[in-house]
């Protein structure tokens, strides 16, 4: 029995790669110069970040090794350098080159992990309001358009505000990364509600979901099995966005002081500590971790963008 | 036009209602007015009176219904760090806030409307294809480092010399590549009163050198938005029939291009951008922040940091009132400028 | 000479794989006040063919060849300036579908106005005198009311007939309408058409209607064109043709229509369906679908397989046929010589 299943799994799997092969996604990813150095960079970047324990000169987070006398130390093509410290340092003397692939870490964690939240509750509220229609649907859609109206970031402020003034700063700094996933998946959800709700609309009125019915299917069953399959590329062109979001986002809070501690730094808060010191001429404590978020964020902005181009039937009129 | 009018109001007091809700939850959980009013040594019973005497005791509903009554009074008691009427906080720091937010506004608009139509006409000129890679850009630039750059170009300087200083080209081009630096980027220098406790920025040529890298961070967050916005929705009504119907008839490019298209291009950008133009309120948090720009923004996070309930209370009910005026407004104007919009709530 | 004259247009859509033809060698005239049908199924260029004649065919399309003349001047060799004046001035246009034809936010008093405008030095009073004189001639109900209302406040019929009185407004010489009643209620399309009919009749319009509705070409033309796949393959004076197809496939489109069939049996279909424009077989066009590639006698008419046909004169009609022009046993006419 399991030999049989086995050997019947592998067969839509070779199928599936073919088919993915054959695919107008892949044909126009291979005629797409800026979507290939887009994917190049955003993987090297995931596997720089990944891999910091082992790429960093150094670990950030352990006080012994941060040597204060090194402070503001100029990157390598500045006169005045250490070659050990390649990006320089920050103004407590930590590498800044380790400072930055840590960072990227937390970001990057930060980003999916809320986008992966905003997706549950998203496409959940989503489906719930689009297929039960009604007072569920009014309250779930007024919902998401006040958020909406009160833009994201500020709902996100607002709560991290509330959430630090509730537990007391010490209590945030050491949850900061699940927190600010809470707070960024709960501000960013009617993102996705409102796009799976509306494919919802649309597909239900679909002859294939009224022959499901008709043939005796749950509920429960033509939602999973036969609408949200539909809805999966409108999902997957959101998320893109909605990752360079979420890290633009934490950036956003940690430099406000609601996101994460110096101690333990994304590059928004890198941003922020490297900004007192920008007066006094020691501008890559702050520009340097910039420049790495916004390669970060716009890569995935480039593929999000080519993804839409090429999965959005609108668009792709030929 | 009344019962649009009345449909709208009904929606405006019920986003209202909610955000009252969520403020009184805010200082009903966070605050501890009695706390900051006597401080630690007071006795427990002493406290208990007070309590009593304040009436924060009552019953959630009484509670609420007070704070309702007063909220609509625009009075939401003492702001713990400055010692007055939270209102009043709030309305010296509010013309600040409402400048940069014009401003912004007004960059906005200027350069997104001819940038957007004209990557519609021409997508295929350089020029088209310059704006677009600006944009995405843009998009990724999140706003406090957008006015980081900005200050460490025209606030601090830039000096540079990648090029050969001793030739002329070289000493020319790295003159070129710096910049002194110089533009005021902390405050807002000294406003002109113009009314009542409103200084303004726009009376005094000065006033407005103070204003404009704010202005300019703050606009780049929603301006690649809305250039391509604009651009994506021109697009598509070139597309359409009476598009080529209009072609058809002999009437010119120009007309067709700024009143056919223009006009129906616009009315899916009011509302988008009417709403965005509203968030804008949200940006101003990080940018004042940057700038130390004393406005709403600034004195939130301060109020934020020091745990001044009453004022982030008051704060988060204002911004709400200005969200919720903004969105009316935007769909006033949607109804007037749209001809299938009959202004009775519901699309013909 | 004609009024309007086409030889051997060529029209095709730059795509990224290359060119696709989209009309080829196509050849009319048409005379002042004369009606003329084009007729074929969907993709068969008759929209692109009366798109080109005003050269407003949609981007990646251009007009690669041939000629265009109207009343003494080169079309294809007009400047942008040149072709607006005879656009909706000496040339008009109606489009199929009334509810995406007329701008949403526009009144219809302003898009007949610009329209006078656009062509000629009149005053905005004087431009609506004219147009409330085009809509009481298309028979709109309180025409006047009309010029100070949007587009969404009339029904489909409305604005179809709001469309012909633009198509009127310069007096044109000739209005090309590209299926117009096709997308209205079946019991306005008899009333429109009728309308354009005498509209047309009355003012010696000449009138180019592109269909599918081969009843309605009966109806209404005077001489027609059948289009397959890009081409012209049979034209001539519409009676005729309805009554005594000659290339195969005209012939399979009047044993299509419902009142050709038999009580209670199938409709006749034609086999197969057109090919694409960028895949076309070779030889004649129409061949995979054809029952007369094999003759009488059971042997194979090479020809329709290998040669491109060209035009055979039969009666008062041409026809691009090999098994016409060898049952026929003319002399075959070169295209250029087809007017």
């Amino acid at each position: 029995m399991t030999t049989t299943n086995s050997s019947m799994a592998a067969a839509p799997v070779a199928s599936r790669w073919s088919r993915f092969r054959g695919s107008y996604l892949l044909y126009s990813f291979k005629r797409d110069p800026v979507a290939q150095l887009s994917l190049l960079v955003f993987i090297v970047l995931v596997g720089v970040a990944v891999l910091a324990p082992w790429l960093a000169p150094m670990d950030p987070y352990d006080l012994a090794q941060i040597d204060i006398l090194a402070s503001e130390l100029p990157p390598f093509w500045i006169d005045g350098s250490d070659p050990a410290y390649v990006m320089g340092t920050d103004a407590q003397g930590r590498d800044l080159l380790s400072t930055i692939l840590y960072g990227a870490r937390v970001s990057l964690i930060i980003g999916f992990g809320a986008v992966a939240l905003q997706a549950l509750l998203g496409v959940s509220f989503g489906l719930l309001a689009g297929y039960l229609g009604g007072r569920v649907d009014a309250f779930l859609m007024r919902l998401a358009d006040i958020q909406l109206s009160f833009s994201t970031l500020m709902v996100a402020i607002v709560v991290g505000a509330l959430v630090k003034a509730a537990f007391g700063g010490a209590t945030y700094s050491d949850y900061a990364v699940p927190l600010l996933v809470l707070i960024i998946g709960l501000a960013e959800w009617p993102q996705y509600a409102r796009t799976v709700r509306a494919s919802v609309l649309a597909e239900r009125s679909k002859e294939y979901v009224d022959a499901a019915r008709v043939m005796g299917f749950s509920s429960r069953r033509i939602m999973f099995r036969h609408i949200l399959p539909n809805t999966l590329s409108p999902i997957f062109v959101i998320s893109t966005v909605q990752v360079a979001n979420a890290i633009i986002s934490e950036a956003a809070l940690s430099f406000l002081g609601l996101g994460m501690p110096e101690t333990h730094p994304s590059l928004g808060s890198l941003i922020k500590s490297g900004f007192d010191y920008i007066q006094s001429g020691s501008w890559w404590i702050t520009l340097i971790p910039g420049a790495m978020l916004v390669i970060l964020v716009l890569v995935i902005n480039l593929l999000g963008d080519w993804l839409r181009d090429v999965l959005n039937p609108r668009l792709y009129k030929g | 036009m009344i019962a649009f009018l009345i449909k709208r109001l009904y929606h405006a007091l019920l986003v209202m209602f909610v955000i009252s809700i969520i403020a009184f939850a805010i200082q009903d959980n966070l605050g501890d007015p009695i706390q900051q009013m006597v401080g630690q040594s007071v006795p427990e019973s002493e406290r208990e009176a007070l309590r009593e005497e304040l009436g924060l005791n009552d019953p959630f509903l009484v509670q609420y219904l007070r704070f309702a009554g007063n909220a609509v009074q625009f009075d939401f008691g003492y702001s713990y760090t400055f010692n007055q009427p939270t209102t009043e906080v709030i309305m010296r720091h509010l013309p600040a806030t409402l400048e940069l937010v014009a401003a912004s506004t007004f960059l906005i608009i200027a350069l997104s409307v001819p940038i957007g139509v004209y990557s519609a006409i021409r997508p295929r000129a350089w020029l088209s294809r310059f704006f677009m890679g600006v944009s995405i850009v843009g998009i990724s630039i999140p706003v406090f480092l957008t006015a980081i750059v900005l200050i460490q170009i025209f606030a601090i300087g830039v000096s540079v010399a990648p090029f050969p200083a001793d030739t002329g080209w070289g000493a020319w081009l790295n003159e070129a590549l710096s910049t002194d630096g110089g533009m005021p980027a902390y405050g807002r220098g000294d406003p002109v009163n113009v009314f009542g406790t409103w200084d303004s920025n726009f009376a005094s040529l000065e006033g407005l050198t103070y204003l404009v890298l704010p202005a300019v961070s703050l606009a780049s967050i929603m301006l690649p938005l809305f250039i391509r916005l604009i651009r994506a929705e021109m697009l598509e009504v070139l597309q359409s029939e009476y598009v080529k119907f209009a072609r058809a008839k002999g009437i010119s490019l120009r007309r067709i291009y700024f009143i056919h298209a223009l006009k129906n291009t616009m009315l899916p950008v009011i509302t988008v951008g009417g709403v965005q133009i509203g968030t804008l309120v949200a940006y101003t948090i990080l940018t004042e922040t940057v700038f130390q720009w004393p406005g709403m923004g600034l004195m939130f996070l301060n109020a934020i940091q020091r745990s001044d309930v009453p004022l982030i209370v008051t704060y988060l009910m204002i911004v709400g009132l200005i969200f919720v005026i903004t969105n009316t407004l935007v769909d006033l104007i949607y109804g007037l400028v749209n001809p299938t919009v009959k202004l009775t709530g519901k699309p013909a | 000479m004609a009024l309007l004259d086409v030889t051997n247009l060529d029209v095709r859509f730059a795509l990224r794989r290359g060119d696709v033809q989209a009309l080829r060698d196509v050849c009319f005239s048409l005379e002042r006040g004369e009606r003329l049908g084009i007729v074929g199924e969907s993709g068969a260029g008759k929209s692109v063919a009366a798109f080109s004649l005003l050269n407003l065919i949609a981007k990646p399309g251009y007009i690669a060849g041939g000629s265009i003349h109207f009343d003494g001047q080169e079309l294809t060799a007009m400047s942008d300036r040149g072709l607006r004046h005879v656009r909706g001035h000496r040339m008009s246009m109606i489009f199929q579908d009334p509810m995406m034809t007329l701008n949403p936010v526009l009144t219809i008093g302003e898009q007949m106005v610009e329209c006078l405008k656009a062509h000629r030095r009149i005053s905005t009073k004087e431009a609506r005198a004219i147009s409330l004189r085009k809509l009481e001639q298309v028979q709109i109900p309180s025409p006047s009311a009309r010029l100070d209302q949007y587009p969404h406040e009339l029904s489909g019929g409305m604005r179809q007939r709001v469309i012909i009185a633009i198509a009127l407004l310069l007096d044109p010489d000739i209005i090309i309408a590209d299926e117009p009643t096709t997308a209205l209620d079946v019991t306005i399309q008899a009333e429109i058409m009728a309308l354009l009919l005498e509209l047309c009749e009355k003012h010696n319009v000449g009138l180019i209607l592109i269909t599918h509705d081969l009843g309605v070409v009966s109806q209404v033309t005077q001489r027609m064109l059948v289009m397959y796949a890009g081409r012209v393959i049979e034209q001539g004076p519409t009676r005729e043709i309805i009554n005594d197809p000659q290339h195969p496939y005209t012939q399979g489109l009047i044993n299509a229509l419902p009142q050709m069939a038999t009580p209670g049996a199938r409709l006749n279909q034609i086999p197969g369906s057109m090919p694409s424009l960028d895949n076309l077989p070779s030889g004649c066009a129409f061949h995979p679908r054809c029952g007369f590639v094999a003759r009488a006698d059971g042997s194979t008419r090479h020809a329709c397989t290998d040669e491109v046909p060209d035009f055979v004169t039969s009666g008062n009609c041409r026809v691009a046929c090999h098994m016409v022009a060898e049952m026929l046993d003319r002399e075959r006419i070169p295209a250029e010589e087809i007017r």
